[in-house]
Protein backbone atom coordinates (compact mmCIF):
# COMPACT_ATOMS: atom_id res chain seq x y z
CA UNK A 1 0.00 0.00 0.00
CA UNK A 2 1.42 3.45 -0.52
CA UNK A 3 2.76 5.69 2.33
CA UNK A 4 -0.10 8.36 1.12
CA UNK A 5 -2.95 6.41 2.57
CA UNK A 6 -1.43 5.96 6.28
CA UNK A 7 -0.33 9.39 5.74
CA UNK A 8 -4.31 10.54 5.30
CA UNK A 9 -5.44 7.91 7.91
CA UNK A 10 -2.96 9.06 10.81
CA UNK A 11 -3.75 12.93 9.90
CA UNK A 12 -7.43 12.41 10.10
CA UNK A 13 -6.94 10.78 13.52
CA UNK A 14 -4.92 13.82 14.54
CA UNK A 15 -7.42 16.32 13.63
CA UNK A 16 -10.21 14.48 15.16
CA UNK A 17 -8.34 14.17 18.62
CA UNK A 18 -7.39 18.37 17.83
CA UNK A 19 -10.88 19.36 17.14
CA UNK A 20 -12.14 17.15 20.64
CA UNK A 21 -9.54 19.27 22.36
CA UNK A 22 -10.42 22.38 21.08
CA UNK A 23 -14.44 22.28 21.34
CA UNK A 24 -15.28 19.51 24.25
CA UNK A 25 -15.92 20.66 27.88
CA UNK A 26 -15.29 17.22 29.89
CA UNK A 27 -11.61 17.44 30.99
CA UNK A 28 -11.34 13.36 30.49
CA UNK A 29 -12.92 13.59 27.46
CA UNK A 30 -10.52 16.14 26.13
CA UNK A 31 -7.73 13.83 28.14
CA UNK A 32 -8.67 11.23 25.30
CA UNK A 33 -8.49 13.30 22.79
CA UNK A 34 -4.79 14.02 23.25
CA UNK A 35 -4.24 10.08 23.48
CA UNK A 36 -5.92 9.97 20.22
CA UNK A 37 -3.30 12.74 19.08
CA UNK A 38 -0.24 10.88 20.23
CA UNK A 39 -1.55 7.48 18.88
CA UNK A 40 -2.44 9.17 15.46
CA UNK A 41 1.47 9.63 15.68
CA UNK A 42 2.36 6.17 16.89
CA UNK A 43 0.39 4.94 13.48
CA UNK A 44 2.63 7.75 11.26
CA UNK A 45 6.10 6.42 12.84
CA UNK A 46 5.35 2.67 12.78
CA UNK A 47 4.16 3.33 9.00
CA UNK A 48 7.68 5.65 8.04
CA UNK A 49 9.90 3.42 9.58
CA UNK A 50 8.67 0.73 7.18
CA UNK A 51 8.57 2.89 4.45
CA UNK A 52 12.41 3.69 5.34
CA UNK A 53 13.28 0.13 5.42
CA UNK A 54 11.96 -0.42 2.32
CA UNK A 55 13.41 2.23 0.35
CA UNK A 56 16.76 1.21 1.90
CA UNK A 57 16.63 -2.14 -0.37
CA UNK A 58 18.25 -4.44 1.95
CA UNK A 59 16.71 -6.78 3.71
CA UNK A 60 19.33 -6.63 6.36
CA UNK A 61 19.14 -2.45 6.89
CA UNK A 62 18.82 -1.26 10.04
CA UNK A 63 17.19 1.97 8.52
CA UNK A 64 13.74 2.58 10.15
CA UNK A 65 14.38 0.58 13.35
CA UNK A 66 14.74 4.17 15.43
CA UNK A 67 10.93 4.90 13.82
CA UNK A 68 10.00 1.89 15.88
CA UNK A 69 11.79 3.07 18.73
CA UNK A 70 10.46 6.65 19.47
CA UNK A 71 7.15 4.78 19.38
CA UNK A 72 8.06 3.57 22.49
CA UNK A 73 9.08 6.50 24.26
CA UNK A 74 6.33 8.12 23.88
CA UNK A 75 4.09 4.98 24.99
CA UNK A 76 6.23 5.42 28.67
CA UNK A 77 5.96 9.59 28.31
CA UNK A 78 2.39 9.22 27.43
CA UNK A 79 2.14 6.73 31.11
CA UNK A 80 3.73 9.27 33.06
CA UNK A 81 1.54 12.07 31.44
CA UNK A 82 -2.33 9.88 32.63
CA UNK A 83 -0.76 9.47 36.10
CA UNK A 84 0.03 13.05 36.57
CA UNK A 85 -3.00 14.42 34.71
CA UNK A 86 -5.46 11.70 36.48
CA UNK A 87 -4.11 12.87 40.01
CA UNK A 88 -4.94 16.64 39.00
CA UNK A 89 -8.38 16.00 37.79
CA UNK A 90 -8.93 14.05 40.41
CA UNK A 91 -7.37 16.99 42.92
CA UNK A 92 -10.13 19.18 40.98
CA UNK A 93 -13.04 16.57 41.54
CA UNK A 94 -12.11 16.79 44.87
CA UNK A 95 -12.76 20.47 45.45
CA UNK A 96 -15.69 21.63 43.12
CA UNK A 97 -17.41 18.11 42.40
CA UNK A 98 -17.03 18.98 38.25
CA UNK A 99 -14.47 18.27 35.74
CA UNK A 100 -15.84 20.91 33.50
CA UNK A 101 -13.58 22.56 32.09
CA UNK A 102 -15.74 26.10 32.07
CA UNK A 103 -14.59 26.29 35.31
CA UNK A 104 -11.27 27.52 34.16
CA UNK A 105 -12.47 30.91 33.95
CA UNK A 106 -12.09 32.14 37.32
CA UNK A 107 -8.31 33.08 36.96
CA UNK A 108 -9.36 36.04 34.46
CA UNK A 109 -10.26 39.06 36.35
CA UNK B 1 27.08 14.73 31.17
CA UNK B 2 28.44 14.76 34.98
CA UNK B 3 25.49 17.15 35.76
CA UNK B 4 22.77 14.94 33.85
CA UNK B 5 23.17 11.91 36.08
CA UNK B 6 24.46 13.50 39.08
CA UNK B 7 21.28 15.58 39.72
CA UNK B 8 18.80 12.70 38.37
CA UNK B 9 20.59 11.18 41.61
CA UNK B 10 19.88 14.17 43.40
CA UNK B 11 16.79 13.86 42.85
CA UNK B 12 16.54 10.46 44.52
CA UNK B 13 18.22 11.45 47.15
CA UNK B 14 15.72 13.64 48.07
CA UNK B 15 13.16 11.62 46.94
CA UNK B 16 14.29 9.25 50.22
CA UNK B 17 15.01 12.02 52.31
CA UNK B 18 11.12 12.72 52.27
CA UNK B 19 10.69 10.50 54.51
CA UNK B 20 13.97 9.56 56.62
CA UNK B 21 14.70 13.18 57.40
CA UNK B 22 11.83 15.36 59.10
CA UNK B 23 13.76 18.65 59.61
CA UNK B 24 13.31 21.09 56.58
CA UNK B 25 16.67 22.72 57.60
CA UNK B 26 18.83 19.81 56.73
CA UNK B 27 16.83 19.23 53.63
CA UNK B 28 17.45 22.22 52.71
CA UNK B 29 21.17 21.87 53.21
CA UNK B 30 21.37 18.38 51.26
CA UNK B 31 19.93 20.71 48.38
CA UNK B 32 21.76 23.56 48.76
CA UNK B 33 24.99 21.54 48.90
CA UNK B 34 24.02 19.16 46.19
CA UNK B 35 23.46 22.39 43.97
CA UNK B 36 27.11 23.52 44.68
CA UNK B 37 28.51 20.30 43.44
CA UNK B 38 26.72 20.27 40.69
CA UNK B 39 28.21 23.76 39.57
CA UNK B 40 31.80 22.53 40.40
CA UNK B 41 31.26 19.31 38.42
CA UNK B 42 29.88 21.59 35.12
CA UNK B 43 32.72 23.80 35.17
CA UNK B 44 35.21 20.47 35.99
CA UNK B 45 33.48 19.19 32.58
CA UNK B 46 33.99 22.61 30.98
CA UNK B 47 37.76 21.78 31.50
CA UNK B 48 38.04 18.41 30.73
CA UNK B 49 37.10 16.34 33.57
CA UNK B 50 34.10 13.88 33.02
CA UNK B 51 33.35 11.56 35.68
CA UNK B 52 31.44 9.05 33.24
CA UNK B 53 32.65 8.00 29.54
CA UNK B 54 29.17 7.24 28.27
CA UNK B 55 28.89 7.35 24.22
CA UNK B 56 26.09 9.57 23.69
CA UNK B 57 27.12 10.35 20.10
CA UNK B 58 23.77 11.26 17.83
CA UNK B 59 21.66 11.84 20.54
CA UNK B 60 23.57 14.45 22.81
CA UNK B 61 26.82 16.52 22.75
CA UNK B 62 27.70 19.15 25.37
CA UNK B 63 30.20 21.82 23.54
CA UNK B 64 31.05 24.96 25.42
CA UNK B 65 27.27 27.09 24.10
CA UNK B 66 25.80 24.29 25.89
CA UNK B 67 28.16 23.92 29.06
CA UNK B 68 27.89 27.81 29.96
CA UNK B 69 24.21 27.63 29.50
CA UNK B 70 23.88 24.77 31.64
CA UNK B 71 26.46 26.67 34.08
CA UNK B 72 24.16 29.55 34.35
CA UNK B 73 21.13 27.69 34.76
CA UNK B 74 22.57 26.07 38.14
CA UNK B 75 24.30 29.64 38.95
CA UNK B 76 20.10 30.70 38.91
CA UNK B 77 19.30 27.47 40.58
CA UNK B 78 21.43 28.02 43.35
CA UNK B 79 20.47 31.71 44.05
CA UNK B 80 16.59 30.54 43.85
CA UNK B 81 17.31 27.68 46.41
CA UNK B 82 19.04 30.54 48.68
CA UNK B 83 16.66 32.99 48.77
CA UNK B 84 13.08 31.04 48.26
CA UNK B 85 14.14 27.63 49.35
CA UNK B 86 12.30 28.59 52.74
CA UNK B 87 9.60 29.67 51.44
CA UNK B 88 8.47 26.79 50.22
CA UNK B 89 7.58 25.53 53.37
CA UNK B 90 4.31 27.94 53.35
CA UNK B 91 3.14 25.71 50.35
CA UNK B 92 3.27 22.15 52.14
CA UNK B 93 5.46 21.41 55.27
CA UNK B 94 5.03 17.52 54.74
CA UNK B 95 6.35 17.41 51.04
CA UNK B 96 9.36 19.96 51.39
CA UNK B 97 12.12 17.10 50.08
CA UNK B 98 9.52 16.13 46.89
CA UNK B 99 9.69 19.16 45.81
CA UNK B 100 14.05 19.59 45.74
CA UNK B 101 13.10 16.35 44.63
CA UNK B 102 11.12 17.76 41.15
CA UNK B 103 13.24 20.21 40.73
CA UNK B 104 16.61 18.24 40.57
CA UNK B 105 14.00 16.22 37.80
CA UNK B 106 13.74 19.60 36.24
CA UNK B 107 17.14 19.94 36.05
CA UNK B 108 17.97 16.80 34.33
CA UNK B 109 15.64 17.59 31.65
CA UNK B 110 17.05 21.50 31.48
CA UNK B 111 20.29 19.60 30.20
CA UNK B 112 18.82 17.59 28.14
CA UNK B 113 16.90 20.47 26.03
CA UNK B 114 19.96 22.45 25.58
CA UNK B 115 22.36 19.23 25.05
CA UNK B 116 19.88 17.84 22.18
CA UNK B 117 21.55 15.91 19.26
CA UNK B 118 18.68 13.72 18.19
CA UNK B 119 14.91 15.07 18.30
CA UNK B 120 14.21 12.41 20.78
CA UNK B 121 15.72 13.58 23.34
CA UNK B 122 14.36 17.30 22.66
CA UNK B 123 11.32 15.59 23.45
CA UNK B 124 11.82 13.47 26.23
CA UNK B 125 13.62 16.75 27.35
CA UNK B 126 10.07 19.14 27.18
CA UNK B 127 8.39 15.96 29.01
CA UNK B 128 11.23 16.05 31.81
CA UNK B 129 10.73 19.68 32.33
CA UNK B 130 7.11 19.71 31.68
CA UNK B 131 5.93 16.90 33.83
CA UNK B 132 7.39 17.91 37.54
CA UNK B 133 6.28 21.14 36.69
CA UNK B 134 2.57 20.63 36.19
CA UNK B 135 2.95 18.84 39.96
CA UNK B 136 4.35 21.69 41.08
CA UNK B 137 1.82 23.99 39.84
CA UNK B 138 -1.17 22.18 41.41
CA UNK B 139 1.20 21.49 44.71
CA UNK B 140 -1.11 23.48 46.81
CA UNK B 141 -3.72 21.23 46.73
CA UNK B 142 -6.80 23.49 48.46
CA UNK B 143 -6.48 26.33 46.36
CA UNK B 144 -8.91 26.45 43.41
CA UNK B 145 -6.71 28.78 41.38
CA UNK B 146 -3.76 26.47 41.83
CA UNK B 147 -6.01 23.66 40.79
CA UNK B 148 -7.22 25.64 37.75
CA UNK B 149 -3.81 26.86 36.97
CA UNK B 150 -2.30 22.61 36.94
CA UNK B 151 -4.91 21.68 35.07
CA UNK B 152 -5.08 24.19 32.51
CA UNK B 153 -1.32 23.50 32.15
CA UNK B 154 -1.51 20.63 32.12
CA UNK B 155 -4.19 20.54 28.89
CA UNK B 156 -2.53 23.21 27.03
CA UNK B 157 1.06 20.95 27.80
CA UNK B 158 -0.36 17.98 26.43
CA UNK B 159 -1.88 19.41 23.43
CA UNK B 160 1.31 21.08 22.11
CA UNK B 161 3.00 17.97 22.93
CA UNK B 162 0.98 16.33 20.15
CA UNK B 163 1.35 18.87 17.98
CA UNK B 164 5.31 18.65 18.79
CA UNK B 165 5.69 14.80 18.07
CA UNK B 166 3.40 15.05 14.75
CA UNK B 167 5.82 17.86 13.40
CA UNK B 168 8.73 15.32 14.76
CA UNK B 169 7.13 12.13 12.63
CA UNK B 170 6.79 14.46 9.81
CA UNK B 171 10.28 15.37 9.46
CA UNK B 172 11.35 11.39 10.34
CA UNK B 173 9.26 10.79 7.19
CA UNK B 174 10.90 13.19 5.02
CA UNK B 175 14.52 12.62 6.41
CA UNK B 176 14.48 9.22 7.70
CA UNK B 177 16.16 9.94 11.12
CA UNK B 178 15.93 12.19 14.22
CA UNK B 179 19.62 12.95 14.36
CA UNK B 180 19.67 16.97 13.76
CA UNK B 181 23.23 16.31 12.33
CA UNK B 182 22.48 14.21 9.42
CA UNK B 183 19.29 16.14 8.48
CA UNK B 184 20.14 17.15 4.75
CA UNK B 185 17.36 19.93 3.96
CA UNK B 186 19.32 21.01 1.06
CA UNK B 187 18.32 17.28 -0.74
CA UNK B 188 14.38 17.97 -0.71
CA UNK B 189 13.75 21.51 0.18
CA UNK B 190 10.36 21.69 -1.00
CA UNK B 191 9.09 18.68 0.26
CA UNK B 192 6.17 19.54 2.31
CA UNK B 193 6.33 16.83 4.94
CA UNK B 194 9.27 18.47 5.96
CA UNK B 195 7.84 22.34 5.81
CA UNK B 196 4.55 21.02 7.83
CA UNK B 197 6.96 19.27 10.48
CA UNK B 198 8.98 21.95 10.69
CA UNK B 199 5.87 24.89 11.65
CA UNK B 200 4.32 22.32 13.77
CA UNK B 201 7.73 22.40 15.39
CA UNK B 202 7.70 26.09 15.28
CA UNK B 203 4.10 26.50 17.02
CA UNK B 204 4.79 23.76 19.52
CA UNK B 205 7.63 25.55 20.41
CA UNK B 206 6.28 28.81 20.72
CA UNK B 207 3.58 27.07 22.85
CA UNK B 208 6.22 26.25 25.82
CA UNK B 209 8.29 29.08 25.13
CA UNK B 210 4.77 31.55 25.71
CA UNK B 211 5.23 33.16 22.66
CA UNK B 212 2.43 35.38 21.26
CA UNK B 213 -0.33 34.82 19.66
CA UNK B 214 0.07 31.44 21.68
CA UNK B 215 1.15 33.07 25.11
CA UNK B 216 -2.63 32.89 26.54
CA UNK B 217 -2.23 30.14 29.13
CA UNK B 218 1.06 32.16 30.72
CA UNK B 219 -0.63 34.71 32.59
CA UNK B 220 -3.26 32.27 34.13
CA UNK B 221 -0.62 29.63 35.14
CA UNK B 222 1.79 31.76 36.03
CA UNK B 223 -0.56 34.16 38.56
CA UNK B 224 -2.30 30.17 39.72
CA UNK B 225 0.85 28.68 40.64
CA UNK B 226 2.07 28.94 43.85
CA UNK B 227 4.47 32.42 43.67
CA UNK B 228 7.60 30.47 44.55
CA UNK B 229 7.04 27.73 41.63
CA UNK B 230 6.01 31.04 39.74
CA UNK B 231 9.29 32.14 40.27
CA UNK B 232 11.21 29.13 38.72
CA UNK B 233 9.01 28.37 35.86
CA UNK B 234 8.88 32.21 34.78
CA UNK B 235 12.94 32.43 34.68
CA UNK B 236 15.02 29.02 34.34
CA UNK B 237 12.78 27.18 32.73
CA UNK B 238 11.74 29.64 30.29
CA UNK B 239 15.33 30.29 29.49
CA UNK B 240 16.26 26.97 28.83
CA UNK B 241 13.16 26.48 26.78
CA UNK B 242 14.62 29.25 24.98
CA UNK B 243 18.02 27.90 24.29
CA UNK B 244 16.55 24.39 22.84
CA UNK B 245 14.56 26.67 20.66
CA UNK B 246 17.43 28.42 19.38
CA UNK B 247 19.53 25.24 19.12
CA UNK B 248 16.87 23.66 17.22
CA UNK B 249 16.16 26.90 14.40
CA UNK B 250 19.94 27.59 14.28
CA UNK B 251 21.92 24.43 14.10
CA UNK B 252 18.82 22.47 12.46
CA UNK B 253 16.99 24.23 10.39
CA UNK B 254 19.89 26.50 8.89
CA UNK B 255 18.96 25.32 5.49
CA UNK B 256 14.91 26.10 6.04
CA UNK B 257 16.27 29.40 7.21
CA UNK B 258 14.19 31.73 4.27
CA UNK B 259 10.62 29.65 5.47
CA UNK B 260 10.64 30.46 9.15
CA UNK B 261 13.39 33.73 9.55
CA UNK B 262 10.47 35.97 8.44
CA UNK B 263 7.70 34.22 10.43
CA UNK B 264 10.17 34.59 13.76
CA UNK B 265 10.54 38.53 13.34
CA UNK B 266 6.62 38.45 13.35
CA UNK B 267 6.02 36.45 16.04
CA UNK B 268 8.93 38.93 18.10
CA UNK B 269 7.14 41.63 17.23
CA UNK B 270 3.81 40.63 18.15
CA UNK B 271 5.23 39.20 21.20
CA UNK B 272 6.72 42.43 22.77
CA UNK B 273 3.61 44.34 21.34
CA UNK B 274 1.04 42.36 23.35
CA UNK B 275 3.69 41.79 26.26
CA UNK B 276 4.58 45.11 26.95
CA UNK B 277 0.90 46.61 26.39
CA UNK B 278 -1.03 44.43 28.36
CA UNK B 279 1.66 44.70 31.33
CA UNK B 280 0.49 48.58 31.37
CA UNK B 281 -3.07 47.57 33.00
CA UNK B 282 -2.04 44.85 35.52
CA UNK B 283 -3.12 45.54 39.47
CA UNK B 284 -1.01 43.38 40.05
CA UNK B 285 2.65 42.44 39.93
CA UNK B 286 2.81 39.22 39.75
CA UNK B 287 0.74 39.28 36.74
CA UNK B 288 2.30 42.07 35.84
CA UNK B 289 5.62 39.97 35.84
CA UNK B 290 4.32 37.18 34.03
CA UNK B 291 3.44 39.77 30.99
CA UNK B 292 6.72 41.28 31.83
CA UNK B 293 8.09 37.35 30.94
CA UNK B 294 5.81 37.30 28.01
CA UNK B 295 7.37 40.46 26.85
CA UNK B 296 11.03 39.30 27.87
CA UNK B 297 10.24 36.12 25.87
CA UNK B 298 9.85 38.59 22.83
CA UNK B 299 13.50 39.97 22.68
CA UNK B 300 14.99 36.63 23.44
CA UNK B 301 13.26 35.46 19.66
CA UNK B 302 15.40 38.33 18.40
CA UNK B 303 18.55 35.79 19.17
CA UNK B 304 16.77 32.94 16.91
CA UNK B 305 15.49 35.41 14.23
CA UNK B 306 19.34 37.05 13.69
CA UNK B 307 21.22 33.32 13.76
CA UNK B 308 24.73 34.59 14.46
CA UNK B 309 27.96 34.85 17.03
CA UNK B 310 26.67 38.19 18.66
CA UNK B 311 23.33 36.90 19.24
CA UNK B 312 24.60 33.59 21.27
CA UNK B 313 26.53 35.81 23.45
CA UNK B 314 23.29 38.03 23.70
CA UNK B 315 20.87 35.09 24.58
CA UNK B 316 23.29 33.59 27.41
CA UNK B 317 23.71 37.44 28.99
CA UNK B 318 20.05 37.58 28.41
CA UNK B 319 19.70 34.28 30.56
CA UNK B 320 21.45 35.50 33.14
CA UNK B 321 20.50 38.95 33.43
CA UNK B 322 16.26 38.01 33.47
CA UNK B 323 16.88 35.29 35.69
CA UNK B 324 18.85 36.80 38.58
CA UNK B 325 16.44 39.57 38.54
CA UNK B 326 13.23 38.06 38.30
CA UNK B 327 13.81 35.73 41.00
CA UNK B 328 15.18 38.59 43.27
CA UNK B 329 11.68 40.01 42.66
CA UNK B 330 10.27 37.36 43.35
CA UNK B 331 11.71 36.31 46.05
CA UNK B 332 10.59 39.35 47.84
CA UNK B 333 6.62 39.14 46.56
CA UNK B 334 6.86 35.58 47.55
CA UNK B 335 6.98 37.18 51.71
CA UNK B 336 4.47 39.74 50.94
CA UNK B 337 1.10 39.31 51.88
CA UNK B 338 -0.30 41.66 49.04
CA UNK B 339 0.22 41.46 45.31
CA UNK B 340 -1.05 44.56 43.93
CA UNK B 341 1.11 47.66 43.35
CA UNK B 342 -0.29 49.18 46.73
CA UNK B 343 1.56 46.35 48.65
CA UNK B 344 4.91 47.79 47.90
CA UNK B 345 4.11 51.40 49.42
CA UNK B 346 6.55 52.19 51.39
CA UNK B 347 8.49 49.79 51.71
CA UNK B 348 11.49 51.56 51.80
CA UNK B 349 11.59 52.95 55.36
CA UNK B 350 10.79 49.51 56.98
CA UNK B 351 13.54 47.92 54.44
CA UNK B 352 15.66 50.08 52.79
CA UNK B 353 18.37 47.41 51.82
CA UNK B 354 15.56 45.20 50.19
CA UNK B 355 14.15 48.24 48.40
CA UNK B 356 17.45 48.80 46.40
CA UNK B 357 18.20 45.85 45.28
CA UNK B 358 14.87 45.22 43.84
CA UNK B 359 15.14 48.99 42.28
CA UNK B 360 18.30 47.51 40.57
CA UNK B 361 16.54 44.22 40.16
CA UNK B 362 14.06 46.79 37.91
CA UNK B 363 16.40 48.74 36.43
CA UNK B 364 17.66 45.46 34.56
CA UNK B 365 14.84 44.49 33.68
CA UNK B 366 13.74 47.68 32.02
CA UNK B 367 16.88 47.53 30.22
CA UNK B 368 18.96 50.98 31.98
CA UNK B 369 22.28 51.29 31.39
CA UNK B 370 25.10 49.96 33.83
CA UNK B 371 23.52 46.79 34.75
CA UNK B 372 23.04 43.50 33.04
CA UNK B 373 19.87 43.74 31.65
CA UNK B 374 20.76 46.97 29.11
CA UNK B 375 23.94 45.12 27.76
CA UNK B 376 21.94 41.76 27.27
CA UNK B 377 18.89 44.13 25.10
CA UNK B 378 22.06 45.72 23.59
CA UNK B 379 23.35 42.48 21.84
CA UNK B 380 19.97 41.27 20.77
CA UNK B 381 19.47 44.70 18.86
CA UNK B 382 23.05 44.87 17.92
CA UNK B 383 22.41 40.86 16.23
CA UNK B 384 19.19 42.20 15.05
CA UNK B 385 20.66 45.28 13.01
CA UNK B 386 23.38 42.96 11.73
CA UNK B 387 21.55 40.09 10.30
CA UNK B 388 20.24 42.82 7.98
CA UNK B 389 17.15 43.71 6.42
CA UNK B 390 14.56 43.92 8.92
CA UNK B 391 15.78 47.78 10.78
CA UNK B 392 11.52 48.05 11.26
CA UNK B 393 12.03 44.85 14.00
CA UNK B 394 15.27 46.68 15.77
CA UNK B 395 13.34 50.11 16.19
CA UNK B 396 10.08 48.81 17.29
CA UNK B 397 12.11 46.66 19.99
CA UNK B 398 13.87 49.91 21.33
CA UNK B 399 10.49 51.08 21.58
CA UNK B 400 8.85 48.19 23.18
CA UNK B 401 11.61 48.50 25.74
CA UNK B 402 10.69 52.08 26.56
CA UNK B 403 7.03 51.06 27.36
CA UNK B 404 8.15 48.49 29.63
CA UNK B 405 9.97 51.22 32.09
CA UNK B 406 6.67 52.47 32.46
CA UNK B 407 5.04 49.43 34.37
CA UNK B 408 7.95 48.47 36.17
CA UNK B 409 8.48 51.84 37.27
CA UNK B 410 5.64 51.90 39.01
CA UNK B 411 6.87 49.90 41.87
CA UNK B 412 9.60 51.61 42.13
CA UNK B 413 7.48 54.56 42.78
CA UNK B 414 5.42 52.48 45.05
CA UNK B 415 8.53 51.83 47.15
CA UNK B 416 9.57 55.37 47.57
CA UNK B 417 7.00 58.38 47.07
CA UNK B 418 4.07 56.56 48.23
CA UNK B 419 2.71 56.99 51.98
CA UNK B 420 2.24 53.20 53.27
CA UNK B 421 4.16 51.19 55.22
CA UNK B 422 4.69 47.53 53.29
CA UNK B 423 7.20 45.59 55.10
CA UNK B 424 7.94 41.66 55.03
CA UNK B 425 9.81 38.86 57.55
CA UNK B 426 13.10 38.99 55.98
CA UNK B 427 16.23 37.44 57.87
CA UNK B 428 19.54 39.34 57.68
CA UNK B 429 21.44 36.19 55.60
CA UNK B 430 18.29 36.81 53.15
CA UNK B 431 19.22 40.46 52.73
CA UNK B 432 23.00 40.49 52.23
CA UNK B 433 21.99 37.24 49.63
CA UNK B 434 19.59 39.80 48.14
CA UNK B 435 22.17 42.15 47.45
CA UNK B 436 25.06 40.21 46.64
CA UNK B 437 22.46 39.31 43.40
CA UNK B 438 22.00 42.76 43.17
CA UNK B 439 25.67 43.87 42.80
CA UNK B 440 26.12 40.44 40.58
CA UNK B 441 23.33 42.15 38.31
CA UNK B 442 25.30 45.38 38.17
CA UNK B 443 28.76 43.63 37.70
CA UNK B 444 27.51 41.61 34.24
CA UNK B 445 26.36 45.22 32.95
CA UNK B 446 30.28 46.43 33.35
CA UNK B 447 31.98 43.15 32.02
CA UNK B 448 29.91 40.99 30.18
CA UNK B 449 32.92 39.30 29.49
CA UNK B 450 32.20 37.51 32.78
CA UNK B 451 30.19 35.29 30.61
CA UNK B 452 30.51 36.02 27.27
CA UNK B 453 34.18 34.81 27.84
CA UNK B 454 33.86 31.50 29.15
CA UNK B 455 32.75 30.66 25.40
CA UNK B 456 35.87 30.68 24.65
CA UNK B 457 38.43 30.49 27.00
Amino acid sequence: MPINYYIFLSLALFAIGMIGVLTRRNAIIIFMCVELMLNAVNLLLVAFSKMHYLSAGSPFSTAGTDGQLFVFFIMVVAAAEVSVGLAIIVMMYRNIHSVDVNFLNRLKH
Amino acid sequence: MNVLLISAILGVVMMFSSFLIKNTATVRTIGITGTIALLILNVLEMYGTRLFNINTAGFLSFDRFTLVFISIAIIAMLVYFLLTAKDMEKVNKVNYAEYFALLFFILCGIVLVSGFESLLILFLGIEIVSIPLYVLTGSDKRNLKSNEAALKYFLMGCFSTGLMLMGITLIYGAQGTFTVELFNFTKNIDSPLAIAGMLLLLFSMAFKASVAPLHFWTPDVYDGAPTVFTSFMATIVKAAVFFSFFRLFNDSFTALAPQWQFWMAVLAALTLFIGNITAVFQHSVKRMLAYSSIAQAGFMLLAIFAMSGIAKEGLLLYAAAYSFASIGIFSVLTKMDDYTFDGFNGLVKQQPLVAAAITIFILSLAGIPLTAGFLAKFYMIQAVIQAGGHLWLAIFALVMAAVSVYYYFRVIQAMYFKQGNANIQASNTFKYTLLAVAILVVLLGIFPNLITNWLYF
